[in-house]
């Protein structure tokens, strides 16, 4: 035992000589979803001999069953890999990031994190709009920027073409951009050495006062949540108070380390490193994603620039299918909240579907997660309402409201206006998809303002829309329009004023709250009608007629009805029938139990979706 | 208590709506009635205790046998199994097949019920329904019957045919009446998706009749068999008082039962099992001594369901304290709501010792039972 003591000392003190600043390099990736980000990033784990090829599972570093399924990384991660180039050792730190717009502002943390990216492109594909936006989050905070060209051992491969689409972007020579392949491994050693020539070393005083930055965190059921950091100045030893000056919250880093593949505890990080902390935290909301770490007793004078409270865009109510699941319901979400901060939610009760709650999120990918994860992770079976983003409601009397819920809407008569946030959005697609892209632009209401070619083919559109618009069906069209040759991304630009109404759906005469929506009162005569037609598909035939009513306050715009069941029953009921026509009628039972009681009718779940699906 | 099933799986001709096991090829005849006797032998065991008191025999098309192949049916039976003195012993039968020797023949073996496949006294109907008699066959077949010696008969009627009218429902049923049997079974038209009629639904050529005119056609059954002195007893079942089924209401008293032959499924003792659907490895299964079958017992859940589902369709309905004391259900608690919504829409008749559904909720009876089954998990 003492010998593996001795050791572990032995390499601390290995590790605090060897790694001088000159030598380390804090580098990122931006690249579009399935442009072979985490393919690439496998060969440099594999070269730099950071994990052997025994233990190399498919994308390392996306540890989440979702995100390896969807092949997207929706947290970002980080991790350590020692390199010995030309004689000399390098610690080289990767910081993964999401690659999607609902992560946005993650992303803009990691950057801030590295002082270099490497621009990953798909050699078949060019660049698309996200990377773009990424890129230019890279370059506003002055980092060093590799452009590789991936996948360049298919046939398909455009060296040309994707090359001029990057000088385009970022200048420089097109010998600066390096030809690679994650599948066979070309171009990777190439990389590493840019990234040590290229990238520059990090500054940053190891004597001054601590100051780290945080850029991402996690939960562990064990440890609690760990947060990873990027140390700027100073230097910050194993127990060390330390203070998070954003959220003014002392702990005691009970750990410090760096992120192998596994974490490897350290005594000591300093100006430069990337590294970890855990201090027995265990709610997430305490560590935010951001924030200035430093010592309380010789505090920083300035915090990293560019921090946010991050705020939810898109709000939906999640019910329990079955009612008695409340508390079960509550208590998942509280789990989720702790690793997952943007989550936020609040308890609301809906006539139609009892208790539940009003949950805010970044966005429609990361609503669509936390359901997965509540069903996968919790075995909750759960009923998620239409979302609406946040609007603005001003009153006669001077102040302003903001409405996260349909049901918020105050009477018509007590409000001066209303306002709801705008986008600006990109899009990039083929040159062919430029016209139906363009009506589906304006179709939802968006302002065309710009449109540049890349190269022949490829077309960026800017337009100005309400992000209330892409909350509605907005990307399975974009996807159908385009055949989906189109990536898109979006940045928040403010509020408007707006004429928004409150389209209310009446089953039997009976308004159901949690069906109502905001919208456009140009869209609502059109989106009423469609709603209750596609009600009208989703809800089965009762021993009653149904009517489906749409209304905008007491003024019916569309109607529809569901006729009776008159008859159900099975003519015969012998001896051979009767256990085939049991397990129907079980099946049956399964089925209604599934539904929701709203009123006297009962209403599939799918239904409280169905604004979202109308063309399908 | 028990009763036999035997299965006689072929047909001279597929009728569109059927979608029963059988076979229009006679080729495995021989060796299927010789594996039924096999399987009468092999199963005797199981029902040692109890006293056989009704015989059915369906199929397919049993009438289609020879005397000879009847009788030895018939014999295994008796060998191999304790017959009560008096059993209902019934044989489904076409009118095709009906003679009057053929039928002296019949109640030589016993036979002293007849379940005739009338379907219909339409000649336009009986051929789109692809059946072998047509519509003077239909009527004369009973009288042949009954002159010959049987007048335990029952006739099946098909309602909720499409394109029909309701002066035509009325005329079938006055031919019904007027043969003055003392049973009625009438099933209303079902399209099973593996019967021609299945696959012609699906290219547009048959459309069901609407429910609601075989609603109407349901109700008009009811109340015309009711004023002839034939009354109503399950979903498709009617008959003068004393003439009920005896084998068929055994099913939904959940007495024990075995079922001989392909497709045949079983009941004993809590367990459910069913043989294979198929002539060639039924016979030769039982050849080399084995009978290929599948079985389920049935908890205590499932037994309720079945409880529900079986009697609901019943003139007597189900018995809240019977299912209190068998499965330790209080319906008055569990489906409260449920109960009180189908009284409300008067689909229900709630008393202290039954629930019946309203001649209205007959219509709705698989839906109501389904809302009242209870699930596993």
């Amino acid at each position: 035992m003492q010998d593996v003591i001795f050791l572990w000392r032995a390499s601390d003190r290995l590790t605090v000589s060897l790694l001088r600043m000159k030598n380390i390099r804090n580098f990122c990736i931006i690249a579009h979803i399935d442009h072979g980000k985490s393919t690439l990033a496998d060969r440099l784990l594999q070269t730099t001999g950071t994990i052997s090829d025994r233990d190399l599972q498919e994308q390392t570093l996306d540890d989440m069953d979702i995100e390896r399924e969807r092949g997207i990384t929706i947290k970002s991660h980080a991790i350590q890999m020692p390199y010995k180039f030309e004689g000399e050792d390098y610690i080289l730190n990767l910081i993964d990031t999401p690659g999607h717009v609902d992560f946005s502002y993650e992303v803009s943390r990691s950057i801030a994190a590295c002082e270099g990216a490497l621009l990953i492109v798909d050699a078949t594909q060019g660049i698309e709009a996200q990377t773009i936006s990424n890129l230019y989050l890279a370059l506003e905070h002055d980092l060093e920027i590799i452009p590789v060209l991936n996948k360049m051992d298919l046939a398909s491969a455009d060296p040309e073409g994707v090359t001029d689409q990057i000088v385009d972007l970022i200048g420089g020579s097109p010998d600066d951009i390096i030809p690679a392949s994650g599948k066979t491994g070309m171009g990777v050693e190439a990389i590493l050495k840019a990234v040590i020539d290229r990238v520059p070393a990090p500054k940053g005083d190891p004597k001054a006062p601590l100051q780290a930055m945080i850029f991402d965190s996690v939960f562990n059921s064990f440890r609690g949540i760990i947060a990873y950091v990027r140390v700027l100045n100073g230097t910050i030893n194993k127990r060390d108070i330390i203070q998070f000056v954003n959220t003014k919250a002392d702990y005691i880093a009970d750990e410090i380390g760096i992120l192998g593949l596994e974490m490897q505890p350290k005594k000591q990080l300093s100006a430069g490193d990337v590294g970890y902390i855990i201090s027995g935290i265990k709610i997430a909301k305490e560590v935010k994603v951001g924030d200035t770490v430093t010592l309380k007793d010789n505090p920083c004078e300035d915090v990293v620039q560019g921090f946010e409270d991050v705020k939810p865009m898109v709000f939906a109510g999640i019910y329990p299918v079955d009612t008695d699941e409340y508390e079960e319901l509550r208590f998942s979400l509280e789990k989720l909240q702790l690793n997952d901060a943007s989550l936020v939610y609040e308890p609301e009760s809906s006539m139609a579907l009892g208790f539940g709650f009003r949950c805010g999120f970044l966005g429609m990918l990361h609503m669509e997660i936390i359901q997965e994860r509540l069903e996968r992770e919790f075995n909750m079976t759960v009923i998620t309402t239409v979302p609406n983003v946040s609007y603005k409601a001003y009153m006669k009397k001077g102040e302003m409201i903001e409405l996260h819920n349909p049901s918020d809407m105050p009477d018509l008569s007590r409000i001066d206006y209303l306002e709801e946030p705008y986008i600006s959005a990109q899009i990039i697609t083929k040159s062919e998809y430029v016209g139906s892209i363009m009506s589906l632009a304006i179709e939802k209401r968006g302002e065309i303002k710009n449109q540049v070619y890349l190269t022949a083919d490829r077309v960026e559109l800017s337009f100005d829309m309400p992000l209330g618009e892409i909350v509605f069906d907005f990307y399975d069209k974009l996807k159908s329009v385009s055949r989906g040759y189109a990536s898109f991304d979006y940045q928040r630009t403010g509020f408007r004023v707006s004429k928004l109404v409150k389209l209310d759906i009446l089953l039997n005469g009976d308004p159901v709250d949690a069906l109502s929506a905001l919208i456009h009162s140009d869209n609502a005569h059109n989106l009423g009608k469609r709603i209750c037609k596609k009600l009208k598909e989703l809800i089965p035939r009762q021993q009653f007629m149904i009517a489906l009513q749409a209304a905008i306050g007491a003024k019916i715009i569309s109607r529809e009805t569901i006729s009776a069941v008159r008859k159900d029953v099975t003519a015969k009921c012998y001896g051979g029938d009767i256990s085939r026509k049991r397990k129907l009628l079980e099946k049956q039972k399964k089925g209604k139990k599934r539904m929701r009681q709203v009123g006297n009718v009962e209403v599939p779940q799918a239904a409280f979706l169905a604004v979202l699906k109308l063309d399908n | 208590m028990a009763g036999i099933y035997v299965h006689i799986p072929f047909c001279r001709k597929a009728c569109h709506y059927c979608d029963f096991h059988f076979s229009t090829s006679l080729k495995t005849k021989d060796n299927v009635l010789n594996g039924i006797q096999l399987e009468a032998l092999q199963r005797k065991e199981s029902l040692a205790d109890q006293e056989i008191k009704t015989i059915y025999l369906g199929g397919g098309t049993p009438s289609l046998l020879k005397s000879n192949e009847l009788k030895d049916i018939l014999n295994a039976i008796y060998v191999h199994y304790s017959v009560s003195p008096k059993p209902e012993i019934t044989l489904e039968a076409n009118p095709e097949d009906i003679t009057d020797a053929v039928v002296k023949n019949w109640i030589k073996l016993g036979i002293n019920r007849l379940s005739i496949g009338v379907q219909s006294f339409n000649e336009d109907i009986l051929s789109w329904m692809n059946r072998s008699h047509n519509s003077t066959q239909a009527a004369l077949s009973v009288k042949i019957a009954q002159d010959a010696g049987i007048s335990n008969i029952s006739i099946d009627l098909i309602y909720g045919v499409p394109h029909r009218t309701h002066a035509d429902w009325m005329n079938e049923l006055k031919s019904a009446v007027d043969l003055n049997t003392p049973h009625i079974s009438a099933y209303c038209l079902t399209i099973e998706p593996e019967t021609v009629f299945g696959k012609k639904a699906v290219k547009g050529e048959v459309l069901a009749s609407p429910n609601s005119a075989s609603s109407v056609e349901f109700i008009t059954l009811v109340d015309n068999l009711k004023d002839a002195g034939i009354h109503f007893y399950e979903v498709s079942n009617f008959s003068k008082f004393g003439f009920e089924s005896r084998h068929n209401s055994n099913y939904w008293n959940r007495a024990d039962y075995i079922g001989l032959g392909p497709g045949a499924h079983s009941f004993i003792d809590g367990t459910r099992s069913w043989n294979v659907s198929n002539n060639a490895l039924y016979a030769t299964g039982l050849k080399k001594g084995t009978l290929i079958s599948q079985s389920e017992t049935l908890s205590n859940i499932d037994n309720y369901n079945e409880y529900i589902m079986t009697n609901l369709r019943r003139r007597e309905g189900i018995n809240p304290k019977l299912i209190t004391a068998h499965y330790g259900v209080t319906l008055s608690q569990s489906f409260k709501d449920i109960l009180t919504r189908y009284e409300a829409s008067k689909d229900l008749l709630i008393a202290e010792n039954s629930i019946k559904l309203t001649q209205n909720g007959f219509l709705l009876a698989d839906r109501i039972a389904s809302d009242l089954f209870l699930t596993h998990d």
